[in-house]
């Protein structure tokens, strides 16, 4: 027995798993690392198109029309090879245009009429609402059939749950929450909500594999696969018709007819629109989706008749709804855990499709319905606010509460009604109205205005004679006379058999009558006049839009004035003026510019404030906002004619003018490079020749003053003697060597010095320097206190260079000693993979400032004008530069009159100290 | 963008195909009892002609270089 409070706890968990994932989502779009940036992703979220209709219902269409469910999803693969020209334009379109929603893109299209955009939004409301109504009892009949388990009862025998106990209602509460929570978390200029996709693409996963799940269980489990269960059908003469089709005319009609309906609602119902074309985040990702999509339909389909067949086999008097097949044979066969995941695919199956229906008819309703209302209403003076954000905010919010409240209000009203469970269909036919005006819009630029208005309006009109009132009237709510001999007994006037045609199955009926009288009117009505200078500046737009890559291709169809001080408030009070600002900026810099105030409000401007505030309320109303502070100088459409004959020569000649400047651009780059190169070279040989003077003197004054000792004091010992010669000589040869090093200086710079690297013992090393400047020692009476730990560790350096970084500190420490009581501490020290080296002296110190700056080429410390100068300044930097390329680093502390230490440490065995200890002085 | 367009064009063909395929008259031609190893005729026929749409689409677009 499930109880009712575990379904709902799952229920609700999974939905609060859902509101982390679109949390997660837009952290991440906050953070700029998107989730959903992503082919794959972008397929999955288009999967959207799958409702508990398909879910639940398929099984259910396949049980009466067997093989008839199919070119539902037949259609979309087929459409989906189209996509790549006509949806990619759609894309492209859109994204130039800030187009926000299906209602948007038709009434830019046509100029951007308020009507239009209006008309398809009453359309879509109308289609669209009582399909939302249809997942609500979906997910409520799933619910109830569940809390019956094991029993099988139907939902209509168990009537319906008292509305506060009713989880249906809580669900679409929740469900109002998600979608203002995510679908209005701010104005966006682009309308996308990335947390929303990602919650989605996950939905469409869940609803996948729990299909899956159940049709696995069903044809292997319950059944021996799709041999036994198709051969089991065989037997039963009702079932082996659901194999084939008949074989007449009208069903090869019927059949064509729902595969070219579907074509159409793939593309325009708008919660498709919404996932494909308003959240694409990269057109590229389309596509993956042409054959990742297609292929998840597939996935979905293939158990479909499999199940609707064990179904029957296994309710074989009819009285289990075959629509709830999917959920009622894993509980017959008391797979509790199964049931529920059923149940979970199904609510998942309705809340995506809930989530993003409720977000685009929100946004339909808000930007095309009151937005232009409230604009004109003058007694609301919004014309005043400074910043009406908010109140947009507000709208959309109050819209998708609205939408929701409706859908629940119709679901409880119509209960079992044909009007609601017939839905789908019916819906994808309702929308299926807007594809003459868009596919007329983007292919052929005669289209106008009245065109694209008489033949929606007319085809809708038919839709709801043809579709809408017979449902009504199967439902009850009419007098099936109106369907059984037509209006006031006019026959000929029948709904479903209009002009006596009869034959066709209703959808198909009403789909041939409302395209043609859509067309009809599109085609007639655009034909009796020019279009005027909007439509065809909107019309090249749009279907050039492929070869007009930049998206100012807008402006070139303006002439007027207007003022920065205009536009800017006006963007700023729908968006925000921080917003505003910042777009401002950003348009500024992209020209070049330093600041908003030296913006020229010129027609790019212009159509640059636009579109962004098209973005945010619709393209129909930007315009008039925007013309509310433009002062406009209309062009006569001759002028539009000879920009659009222009272009064509312009184009030609431009690519000519790229192909020059590209070349022009890589000759400048190639020359920038050679000069860049040169100026290199010569502070190279600046530094070198600083470098020479100053490393040869410090063996140089050894080698002198040695040699001045044995000139002087010729009494000296043999054995001094001897010692001292033989320093010089090895100075000599460190001279020697250090001319040939000081050459490898340049390459130092250049990065391809040599580095003799070899295992070195560090007090070798030390000895070595002291011997080399005892002599300095010795001349300033400065003592020596050696306090060097025994056994230190090898290290892996070059032993000259190291030799010439001792030299370079003792050097320094002897010269800033005072003389006579001047003390050198040389220290060595391990620790646990780093030898360390400190030479401190009790000079006057270093002060802070200039501890940094003795690093630096040539920086020396001391008042350089009252003292003289005691090195080159070039010793310390070199040093670091060595100590740092093997991995170590050479540091100072020191206090003024306090003397100064500088040390060093070296990593063992060749392994680099980590970059944080690195960093940290 | 040549590249783009002939993987365009592919896809137009895999329509093309696809309506032929799955409409009056070579659909009736399937249109009839019988069944292929344990299933339906049209069944088969029909999921095999959309796997086979689907994997020329998958082809023509994984398949280009850019």
């Amino acid at each position: 027995m499930l109880q009712g409070w575990v379904i709902a706890s799952v229920s609700f968990a999974y939905l609060g798993m859902l509101f982390a994932i679109a949390y997660f989502g837009d952290k991440r779009a906050d953070a700029g690392r998107s989730v959903i940036a992503n082919p794959t992703i972008y397929a999955l979220s288009l999967a959207v198109y799958c409702t508990t209709w398909t879910f639940y219902g398929s099984v259910g269409r396949a049980a009466s029309t067997g093989i008839g469910f199919l070119p539902t999803y037949l259609g979309p693969t087929l459409m989906a090879g189209l996509w790549w020209f006509v949806m990619l334009k759609m894309i492209r379109i859109s994204k130039a245009n800030r187009i926000t929603s299906i209602a948007d893109f038709v009434s830019s299209r046509y100029g951007k009429s308020q009507v239009l955009g209006g008309l398809v939004t009453v359309i879509a409301v109308v289609g669209v609402i009582p399909y939302i109504s249809l997942q609500l009892k979906a997910v409520s009949n799933s619910f109830t059939i569940l809390l019956y388990y094991p029993q099988i009862v139907m939902p209509a025998k168990a009537g319906a749950q008292p509305l506060l106990q009713d989880t249906t209602l809580y669900i679409a509460m929740i469900l109002a929450a998600f979608t203002i929570l995510f679908g209005t978390r701010h104005l966006d200029a682009t309308e996308r909500h990335e947390g929303m996709v990602a919650a989605i693409a996950f939905e469409s996963v869940v609803k996948l594999l729990s299909f899956l799940a159940v049709g696995i269980f069903v044809t292997f489990g319950i059944y021996n696969g799709f041999g036994d269960i198709f051969n089991r059908a065989e037997l039963m003469p009702q079932m082996r018709a659901l194999m084939t089709v008949e074989d007449t005319g009208a069903s090869y009609g019927n059949w064509l007819a729902m595969t070219f309906l579907a074509m159409l609602s793939i593309m325009f119902l708008p919660r498709q629109f919404q996932i494909t074309v308003v959240e694409n985040v990269n057109d590229r990702h389309l596509a993956r989706a042409i054959w990742l999509f297609p292929l998840y339909l597939f996935l979905i389909n293939i158990f479909v008749l499999p199940i609707a067949l064990g179904g029957m086999l296994h309710f074989p008097n009819g009285d289990v709804d075959a629509d709830t097949f999917v959920l009622t044979l894993p509980m017959v066969e008391r797979h509790e855990a199964l049931a529920l995941f059923v149940f979970i695919g199904g609510l998942s199956a309705a809340t995506g499709m809930v989530i993003v229906e409720t977000i685009a008819l929100s946004t339909m309703v808000c930007n095309e319905l009151v937005m232009p209302v409230l604009l004109r209403w003058k007694a609301l003076r919004l014309h005043e606010k400074k910043d009406i954000s908010g109140l947009l905010l507000s709208i959309r919010r109050s819209a998708i509460a609205l939408i929701l409240l409706l859908g629940y209000i119709y679901f409880r009203a119509a209960g079992e009604a044909y009007a609601l469970v017939s839905i789908g269909l019916i819906s994808f036919a309702a929308v299926a109205q807007f594809a003459p005006a868009i596919f007329g819009g983007i292919y052929w630029k005669g289209g106008t205005r009245e065109g694209a208005i008489i033949g929606l309006a007319a085809g809708f009109a038919v839709w709801i004679y043809t579709l809408l009132l017979p449902s009504f009237a199967k439902s009850g709510w009419l007098s099936l006379d109106f369907i059984q001999s037509g209006p006031f007994g006019v026959a000929l006037l029948r709904p479903q058999q209009l002009f006596g045609l009869g034959g066709l199955d209703e959808i198909s009926h009403s789909l041939f009558w409302s395209m043609l009288v859509n067309i009809g009117c599109y085609l007639i009505i655009s034909l009796r006049r020019r279009p005027d200078v909007v439509e065809t500046g909107q019309g090249t737009l749009f279907v050039d839009a492929f070869r007009r890559a930049d998206s100012s291709g807008g402006s070139r169809f303006w002439r007027g004035s207007a003022q920065v001080e205009d536009l800017l408030p006006l963007i700023g009070r729908f968006l925000g003026p921080e917003r505003a600002r910042e777009a401002f900026l950003a348009h500024a810099r992209q020209r070049g510019l330093a600041s908003i105030d030296e913006l020229q409000a010129n027609a790019d401007l212009v159509h640059f404030a636009e579109t962004l505030l098209a973005g945010a309320i619709g393209g129909a109303s930007a315009r008039v906002m925007v013309a509310s502070v433009v002062k406009e100088e209309p062009l006569g459409p001759d002028e539009v004619m000879n920009i659009l004959d222009e272009a064509s020569q312009v184009r030609a000649y431009s690519r000519q003018l790229e192909q020059k400047s590209r070349e022009l651009e890589e000759a400048t780059a190639d020359l920038r490079a050679a000069n860049e190169q040169m100026k290199e070279f010569d502070r190279m040989k600046d530094d070198f020749i600083s470098t020479v003077t100053h490393e040869l003197r410090t063996p140089l004054a050894s080698i002198r003053a040695l040699s001045e000792i044995l000139l002087d004091d010729p009494e000296i010992k043999v054995d001094d003697r001897q010692q001292f010669a033989a320093i010089i000589v090895k100075e000599s040869e460190r001279l020697t060597r250090l001319i040939n090093q000081v050459l490898d200086m340049a390459k130092i710079e250049s990065g391809n010095a040599e580095w003799h690297t070899a295992e070195v013992d560090l007090h070798e090393v030390i000895e070595e320097s002291l011997a080399a400047t005892a002599s300095l020692f010795a001349d300033r009476r400065i003592r020596l206190d050696r306090r060097l730990a025994q056994a230190v560790p090898q290290v892996r350096v070059d032993r000259d260079r190291l030799i010439q970084v001792m030299l370079n500190l003792l050097s320094n420490a002897v010269k800033f000693c005072e003389e006579d009581r001047g003390c050198v501490t040389v220290r060595l020290s391990s620790g646990i993979d780093t030898v360390r080296v400190d030479v401190e002296d009790n000079g006057p110190g270093i002060a802070e400032a200039d501890q940094r700056t003795i690093f630096e080429k040539f920086r020396q410390v001391g008042d350089t004008l009252t003292a003289k100068p005691q090195g080159t300044g070039l010793g310390l930097p070199i040093s670091r530069q060595i100590i740092e390329h093997f991995g170590g680093r050479l540091w100072v502390e020191s206090e003024p009159g306090r003397g100064a230490s500088f040390s060093f440490i070296l990593p063992l065995s060749g392994e680099g100290i980590n970059p944080e200890e690195r960093t940290e002085q | 963008m040549n590249r783009s367009i002939i993987t365009g064009q592919r896809l137009v063909a895999v329509f093309l195909f696809g309506c032929v395929l799955l409409n009056y008259p070579l659909f009736s031609l399937f249109n009839r009892p019988g069944e292929l190893f344990g299933i339906p005729l049209l069944y088969l026929y029909l999921f095999g002609i959309w796997a086979l749409l689907i994997g020329l689409m998958a082809f023509a677009i994984e398949r280009r270089k850019d």
